[in-house]
């Protein structure tokens, strides 16, 4: 039921940035400074939608030398278990949330001679707040910037105004794009990659970067990976005595935590590991939605990842 | 306060190690030569006993370090007792002697800033008597009374302190640390100031990872100790630190037992009899803890350094009885790895006058 | 031939077998007979690969020399350097020119494999990528503990330090940052005792 390092926030102001994203604003509600933090690194949000208490994690766009003001943006998402929906639509100034201690899965690399970002969409976030980073450290740094038009281009001018020649802006809607291949040919020793953007786009950046010779150890990537809604489903937790029902919108996480257990998560995205749980029996199909486990253990059906997978089926025992 | 020196505002000059002498309740001490150090029969019952029951075998036994039971070295999050400030002259005097033992490599400054503040701030919330830290913005000043130092200094900025930033505050704070670096889904030692360490050589360590680091120790790698531990390091976050106990034992109260000096302090390990165990043989626990550093998103990895003699020990009834029993059943292997195998025989046959073989109670706090 | 590497302590580095890669340029790197490594990993490439390949070579005069046949696959760079110090600058140029992308592959010598990697660390290319495979003498590089002073072509147990002269044992456990083993006083506590040499690492 814990929210690591949970910290009572008020929403001190909520911007629309575009007609898909709105940006929130999160002071401590104290007053007192919020914890520093390191560029990539992002916040589980808390938010009370009824009777179901949501968990969803976000990047960090503000600046981590500034740490009076928390920023986040959130693209709306019609489709989702509702979450981004909830922050649109309920969110406002002067609302109290609880959040969670920043922690970061996509750090940059600090030995890097050279950051290459590649950003898509809403995966501008975490490169926001790491090229404020570095532009007040130094460190040498390219981002690369695909949007689909200007309007739904948010932080261009931003952008632009702050990292001059280091910004390439790609609009999709002049046909512009990026030359992957060109760019990863040209790279000197000691640089490192990062994308975060759309699961398509992540893809590609990764496989081109192998089919080009790129170390594995060089390409940094974070998924936004929504955890899907989907059907209800129940579950037993072994460990607790419990048994559990988890409903369309919930997540597995969400609907264990809402039982009162405590369970070990990290990312809430599928992406680190940490809530990797045990799977005692199993009748009937797990939907794996992560992008920890591999394909082998998918198909063994002995292990999953409750913050974004899912069950369909009769039976569902957890070691938890 | 008689002794100390109050360096004049702004200033960057620091006591040297022989200049600062200690006062009251700090005690003026040394862990070399004639090793004048003692336990205060306080500090005794305060230490971190590592056995909670009468035989060790290794285990992850990480637990999260917080909740600071009153009277025990746990009680603040960074620890310091009556032997701060000769600790840190032995310290001193170490880097005087070698200066390899503070080494940091060229991407983790930022993560020694994350210690900087870390330190600072811990201390100065635990003990406001010793230590002030004041902030405008990047504008610190920072107040160690015990050891004589006034400093200003901008946040960030190398060229403000005398000393680079994890030098600067850990020639100010007891035990050794390790700044790890996440990467590639492992730990790796990059940093560090290791001066009171068990025989590892952070010169040469540097740069290794968390398996690599811990290759020479033997057993734990097959029992998949390091896995389990490296999943729940990576899983330590901002504001949640997590602790674990270590121990070994060493003779004479000598901090600097480094392999760089196995020639000078190698040689002790024959020189226990059954005549001098009692006070010439120490337990040397460590308290290690694990601490997220929120800029550089690395682990700081401090390692304070506890020491017991055997007639220390024997004031605590349990404790006897428990070392006794340890020692007796210790594997092979590794009493062989810990070096005890010069004296163990001899410390067991001392302990065992106060082991009337009654049960003791669960648990490593004294009764 | 060679004699094998056991695998010991998890700091103690395990090569593999050279592999060729799609990448878009090699640079391969080896000494003595490493070389034959060099020739049985380029028989497994492409010839258009073949030509976006360099190869930087240490041969060991009479003994383990595959000069002339490295010479004969006509790759676009091929320079033989007279000793592994000799090679260290030219290396650094080759790593310092290339792109990231470049597959690295070294063979032949640990002493070859960690001082090559070295340069290629120092270039901030990880060591996790690059492709390593042992050939010929077992001799090591050792880091005195003490004195920290290196020691060249080790091939006893115990080995005495050639800057301080204490006797050493020579550890399995290696440093990538210093391309060494560590050595250690073995007779600290009783310096009288001297322990035979025995020939380990020929």
């Amino acid at each position: 039921m814990s929210l690591h390092g949970a910290i009572n926030v008020v929403v001190t102001d909520v911007v629309t940035v575009n007609p898909l994203i709105k940006r929130f604003h999160f002071a401590r509600a104290d007053g007192e400074y919020l914890p520093a933090f390191s560029g990539g690194a992002h916040i589980i949000v808390e938010m009370q939608d009824g009777d179901m208490r949501r968990r969803t994690p976000y990047s960090l766009m503000s600046s981590p030398l500034d740490t009076q003001d928390y920023q986040i943006s959130i693209r709306r998402d019609d489709e989702g278990r509702g979450g981004s929906l909830f922050m649109h639509r309920e969110v406002r100034r002067g609302m109290k949330m609880r959040i969670g201690m920043p922690a970061n899965l996509f750090a940059l690399d600090q030995r890097a001679n050279k950051h290459l970002m590649f950003a898509g969409g809403i995966g501008i976030t975490p490169f926001l707040a790491q090229t404020a980073q570095l532009m007040a450290r130094g460190g040498e740094f390219e981002l690369h910037y695909g949007v689909r038009n200007r309007e739904l281009g948010a932080y261009v001018d931003e952008l632009e105004q702050r990292l001059a020649s280091r910004l390439h802006v790609y609009r999709d809607d002049k046909g512009e794009q990026i030359d992957f291949d060109r760019l990863l040919s040209s790279q000197a020793p000691g640089t490192h990659v990062y994308v975060c953007g759309p699961a398509p786009m992540i893809e590609h950046v990764v496989a081109r970067a192998a089919a080009l010779g790129w170390p594995a150890e060089h390409v940094h990537f974070e998924h936004f990976a929504k955890a899907p809604a989907g059907e209800p489903f129940t579950v037993e937790l072994r460990a607790s005595g419990l048994t559990v029902e988890v409903s369309a919108e919930q997540t597995m996480l969400e609907a264990i935590e809402a039982a009162g257990v405590d369970a070990p998560y990290l990312c809430r995205g599928g992406a680190c590991g940490q809530c990797e749980t045990r799977v005692l029996a199993c009748d009937g199909e797990l939907q794996h939605a992560d992008h920890w486990l591999d394909d082998d253990e998918h198909a063994s059906n002995e292990k999953v990842m409750p913050c974004v997978s899912r069950f369909r089926g009769n039976t569902l025992v957890l070691d938890r | 306060m008689p002794g100390s020196q109050m360096t004049s505002a702004s200033s960057t000059a620091e006591p040297s190690a022989r200049s600062v002498t200690a006062s009251a309740p700090f005690r003026d001490e040394s862990f070399r030569n004639d090793f004048t150090f003692r336990n205060s029969p306080d500090t005794v019952l305060r230490a971190p006993f590592p056995f909670d029951q009468d035989a060790y075998m290794y285990a992850v036994n990480m637990e999260l370090h917080r909740d600071g039971k009153a009277g025990t070295a746990f009680e603040e999050p960074i620890d310091v007792d009556e032997h701060y400030v000769s600790e840190m002259r032995d310290r001193a005097l170490v880097l005087d002697e070698d200066p390899l033992r503070c080494q940091s490599l060229p991407h983790m400054t930022l993560a020694g800033w994350d210690t900087l503040e870390l330190l600072m701030t811990s201390k100065a919330a635990s003990y406001p008597d010793w230590f002030a830290l004041t902030r405008e913005g990047d504008r610190w000043h920072w107040i160690n009374r015990p050891l004589g130092i006034d400093q200003h200094f901008v946040f960030g900025d190398e060229t403000t302190l005398p000393y680079a930033p994890l030098e600067y505050i850990t020639r100010q704070a007891q035990g050794d640390f390790c700044v790890l670096d996440e990467r590639a889904g492992n730990l790796w030692m990059d940093a560090g100031m290791v001066t009171t360490q068990a025989d590892w050589s952070l010169d040469f360590d540097i740069g290794m990872n968390f398996f690599e680091w811990h290759a020479p120790v033997p057993l734990a790698h097959e029992l998949g100790i390091f896995e389990r531990a490296l999943k729940y390091l990576r899983a330590v976050q901002q504001g949640n630190p997590a602790r674990r106990l270590n121990w070994t034992m060493t003779v004479n109260p000598r901090l600097d037992t480094s392999p760089e000096n196995f020639h000078v302090w190698g040689p002790e390990n024959t020189h226990i009899t059954k005549d001098n165990v009692a006070d010439k043989l120490f337990l040397r626990i460590e308290l290690q803890s694990f601490w997220r550093l929120p800029r550089s998103n690395g682990i700081l990895f401090p390692i304070r350094c506890y020491f017991l003699s055997m007639r220390d020990l024997s004031t605590v009834p349990k404790w006897a009885k428990r070392m006794h029993r340890v020692l007796k059943s210790l594997p092979p292997e590794l009493a062989s790895y810990k070096g005890l195998d010069n004296y163990r025989p001899i410390a067991i046959d001392w302990l065992a006058q106060f082991d009337d073989g009654s049960p003791t109670t669960p648990g490593p706090f004294p009764d | 031939m060679s004699a094998t590497i056991e695998p010991s302590i998890r700091s103690r580095p395990v090569y593999g077998t050279l592999a060729a890669t799609d990448a878009p340029a090699h640079l391969m790197v080896a000494d003595a007979d490493g070389g034959a490594a060099l020739l049985e990993l380029t028989a497994a490439m492409a010839p258009a690969a073949l030509m976006r390949a360099e190869i930087l070579y240490v041969p060991l005069a009479s003994t383990a020399d595959h000069s002339e046949a490295l010479r004969a696959l006509d790759c676009p760079g091929f320079h033989s350097s007279p000793s592994i110090d000799a090679l260290i600058p030219r290396l650094a140029r080759s790593i310092e020119r290339m792109k990231m992308g470049t597959q690295i592959y070294l063979a032949g010598s640990e002493t070859l494999i960690g001082r090559a990697m070295q340069v290629a660390m120092q270039a901030g290319i990880d060591h996790q990528a690059i492709q390593t495979e042992h050939r010929g003498s077992l001799a090591r590089r050792m880091q005195c503990v003490h004195c920290k002073g290196i020691t060249e072509n080790v091939t006893t147990q115990p080995a005495d330090c050639a800057h301080c002269g204490l006797l050493l044992l020579v550890r399995d456990h290696y440093s990538r940052r210093y391309a060494a083993f560590q050595g250690v006083n073995i007779n600290a506590e009783d310096p009288s005792d001297v322990p035979e040499k025995e020939e380990l690492f020929p």
